[in-house]
């Protein structure tokens, strides 16, 4: 048993928390996210020139030969800073779609380019009917010559407005929830018939509706087996899904600092309102709630390469635990702060509304709930 | 004990339910959200009221109230939240005017409830203040006697819809020397438009505007403008309080709530059929069924005590926290039965741009606002802590 991180590790760590400290901080923040395309000119490129994106990848194919427990590091300190840019859909997700099934080619197209930071990915696998379930598509891939029409609608597609590329799930044979006849495709975000409509999110992001209307795919936009992609789906979703429990335990720990403090200077009845016991006592109850989900964010990152089953449980079992603790958080954060975590100008509602949103996204806790009965029954 | 209506009850159900069917401005139809109305909107109802005798039931008839029972008032409630109906907003209606028709002189009645009842004249509340929220009592604005005027200094907070308002009403501190800081607080109306006043949106984190910061720099207000007696507004201002958060508890309004969350349910699926035949999500709004059915006996039980004489006491805490804490709960579910939908942003009349069309089915598009919107409801009226320490010390005694 080892709870230690590397030299290395620590390393990054430093340079990110500085980099978001320097170069993110709020009044930053606030000013690129309410700008017209939602993102800081320069931020990106200076993760890039931390050498954060080539993490994932193995340096044969031109990455770092890192693993989940940097991706991790990473999401904590974002989750601190609220920091929006899309790196778990382009480095997680793209490059875990890349990483474990992508060819040669794919990996010599893009790994390179998400690296220097060229390349920006978003994962369209939502559906408007589809809920949190992978294989509930409606967007269809149909053989065509050698390649593939793509129709279909995907929803919510995080950080689509900034993509030059996209990972889409569609189905390519079978019935809608088939488990078969579920493929991924990467593909260029300005091909013909994608059409996307964007907006920004309510935690302070962008997402676009993505459309595909006849879009014509080559053969070699296939990552891995035709209609046999649930699986892959799955991995790489549970990889998000480790990646973003850190980001939230990072938010979480935050915002539980956040009015710690403020309880100690806000004054009420001529004594600061920490000094209330019913408050002392709700505020060691998120402390708590925080720390067990540093452990489950740990589980679920360490069982990743574990056999299906057995990372399958660890990562629902971290969502579940982490999705209610961080309504819990989040909901106590505004309690305590009063009219004054109700506002836009100060930064705990923003924990907030990252924290409430964390929950739906690839599978809230009732979805998750599921999935752990279903395999801890099995 | 019986809880049925009687056949008179429900004829006059029956005759309110004709009345807002025909009446009710079709302007509002299908306006739910605040954010969706602008000023007129807010008022349209409440004008359609007025001229009908019925903006204010709960008053005492000689004001203009309809003399109706609270098992009556009960029904007018429930049946305007079958339509969602923008009711009269509260700061004149439940608020000011009891005050005024209780505690003010003939001058001020005369003065002011008319325009109260009639939706002409809009009000809004000065009472917070940055550094006085739970505590009250400790405001600092001050009102300084010079000759026929008091002269009002300071900045108040929260003040909700004040952009819109005619008339203020400020708590202020007019004897800084007295003993507890609950003494020497006046009660004093305010016409907005005097010189010295200042209203500053606040935006939200759901990024509307509904709430101020206004500041007041000098402003010059006659004397007859006080409420009552001099240094006794903190009487008046715990009076206005029990009476704001006996109609807190928005029952009616949650059942038609969770009607819409059904609805919403039964529209999304999961695994190919509705979200409301999941046995999870199903369970979970059975047991915010459960709590509004136990909320909405108590809030009987506690009309009743009023039919018989009792007017609102210290229980009414119990109606403000398991309200909000039940109307928390129905947005947060809501929001939960959206699933991807809820993470879009959607701009409010107030923000350009505002006149796309939804990005997800129209019933997510204010789910998320409103579930954030919502946490405000265990801060105002008197947090949800402040109940529970009036609880303690009024019923338990402790």
């Amino acid at each position: 048993m080892d709870f230690n991180f590397t030299e290395e590790q620590d390393m990054v760590r430093d340079s990110l928390t500085r980099l978001v400290r320097e170069n993110y901080g709020w009044e930053t923040r606030m000013a690129a996210i309410n700008s017209e395309n939602g993102l800081n000119p320069g931020t990106w490129a200076q993760l890039a020139e931390l050498g954060l994106f080539g993490m994932p990848f193995a340096e044969e194919d031109g990455g770092f030969g890192g693993g989940a427990v940097d991706a991790m590091i990473v999401m904590e300190e974002f989750g601190k800073g609220l920091v929006v840019e899309p790196f778990v859909p382009t480095v997680v997700c793209a490059g875990g779609f890349l990483k474990h099934a992508g060819t040669a080619a794919q990996k010599e197209e893009h790994i390179g380019g998400i690296v220097d930071g060229s390349q920006i990915f978003a994962f369209a696998y939502a559906e408007p009917r589809g809920r949190y379930d992978y294989a509930d598509l409606e967007t269809t891939a149909k053989k065509d010559g050698s390649g593939y029409i793509l129709n279909g609608h995907k929803a919510v597609v995080i950080g689509a407005p900034w993509a030059t590329h996209l990972i889409v799930t569609a189905r390519t044979s079978g019935e809608r929830r088939d488990k078969q006849g579920v493929s991924v495709f990467v593909i260029d975000k300005s091909a013909d018939g994608v059409v996307t409509r964007d907006y920004a999110t309510v935690d302070g992001r962008r997402a676009s509706e993505v459309f595909f209307e006849n879009a014509s795919i080559p053969a070699e936009a296939l990552i891995g087996e035709e209609g046999g992609g649930l699986p892959l789906i799955e991995r790489v979703t549970d990889e998000a899904i480790a990646a973003q429990c850190a980001e939230a335990c990072g938010a979480m720990k935050v915002a539980h600092t956040m009015t710690v403090d403020y309880s100690r200077e806000r004054k009420q009845f001529g004594v600061p309102i920490g000094s209330f016991q019913v408050l002392q006592h709700r505020m060691v109850d998120m402390y708590t709630e925080y720390e067990q989900s540093v452990s489950m964010t740990y589980l679920a990152t360490l069982k990743l390469d574990a056999p299906e089953a057995e990372r399958k449980l660890a990562v629902s079992a971290a969502k579940v635990r982490i999705g209610q603790a961080a309504h819990h958080i989040g909901q106590e954060a505004i309690q305590i702060h009063g009219g004054n975590g109700m506002t836009d100008e100060y930064a705990i509602g923003h924990y907030f509304k990252r924290l409430t949103i964390f929950d739906s996204e690839f599978g809230n806790v009732d979805h998750h709930m599921k999935r752990h009965m279903t395999l801890a029954n099995a | 004990m019986n809880l049925e209506f009687t056949p008179e009850e429900i004829a006059f159900r029956d005759e309110v339910r004709a009345f807002i069917a025909e009446n009710y401005p079709k302007q509002l139809e299908g306006l739910t959200q605040r954010d969706d109305l602008d000023p007129a909107d807010m008022v349209a109802w409440h004008k359609v009221l007025g001229e009908k005798g019925w903006s204010v039931p709960a008053w005492p008839e000689e004001y203009g109230g309809t003399g109706w029972t609270p098992t009556q008032r009960y029904i007018w409630s429930e049946e305007n939240a079958r339509v969602n109906a923008v009711m009269p907003l509260p700061f004149g209606t439940s608020m000011v005017g009891p005050v005024i028709y209780t505690f003010g002189s003939d001058e001020q009645k005369a003065q002011h409830l008319a325009g109260i009842r009639s939706g002409d004249v809009w009000w809004c509340q000065g009472y917070s203040e940055p550094g006085a929220g739970s505590d009250l009592a400790s405001l600092k604005t001050t009102a300084v006697r010079d000759g026929d005027h008091y002269v009002l200094n300071g900045q108040k907070t929260w003040t909700t819809l004040a952009q819109h308002a005619d008339w203020g009403f400020f708590l202020c501190r007019t004897d800084p020397d007295a003993a507890k800081p609950q003494q020497g607080i006046s009660f004093i109306l305010v016409d907005m438009k005097t010189p010295g006043i200042e209203v500053r949106p606040i935006k939200l984190i759901d990024g509307g505007y509904e709430v101020n910061e206004t500041w007041l720099d000098d402003v010059r207000v006659p004397v007859e403008n006080l409420v009552g007696q001099e240094n006794m507004g903190w009487t008046y201002a715990k009076f206005l309080l029990a009476h704001e958060r006996s109609g807190i508890a928005g029952v009616a309004r949650s059942k038609r709530g969770v009607e819409q969350l059904r609805g919403i349910a039964k529209s999304e699926q999961l695994d190919g059929a509705p979200l409301m035949s999941d046995f999870d999500f199903a369970r979970k709004v059975s047991q915010l069924e459960i709590d509004l059915s136990a909320l909405e006996i108590t809030e009987l039980r506690t009309l009743a005590g009023e039919q018989a004489g009792k007017g609102p006491g210290p229980e009414s805490s119990i109606l403000k926290i398991k309200g909000t804490e039940i109307q928390q709960r129905l947005t947060e579910l809501t929001l939960e039965a959206v699933g991807h939908y809820g993470t879009p942003f959607y701009p409010s009349v107030s923000d350009a741009g505002s006149n796309e069309y939804p990005v997800g089915p129209s019933y997510a598009e204010h789910s998320a606002a409103s579930y954030f919107n919502m946490r405000k409801t265990s801060i105002y009226g008197g947090s949800n802590e402040i109940q529970r320490n009036i609880i303690t010390k009024m019923i338990l005694g402790l």
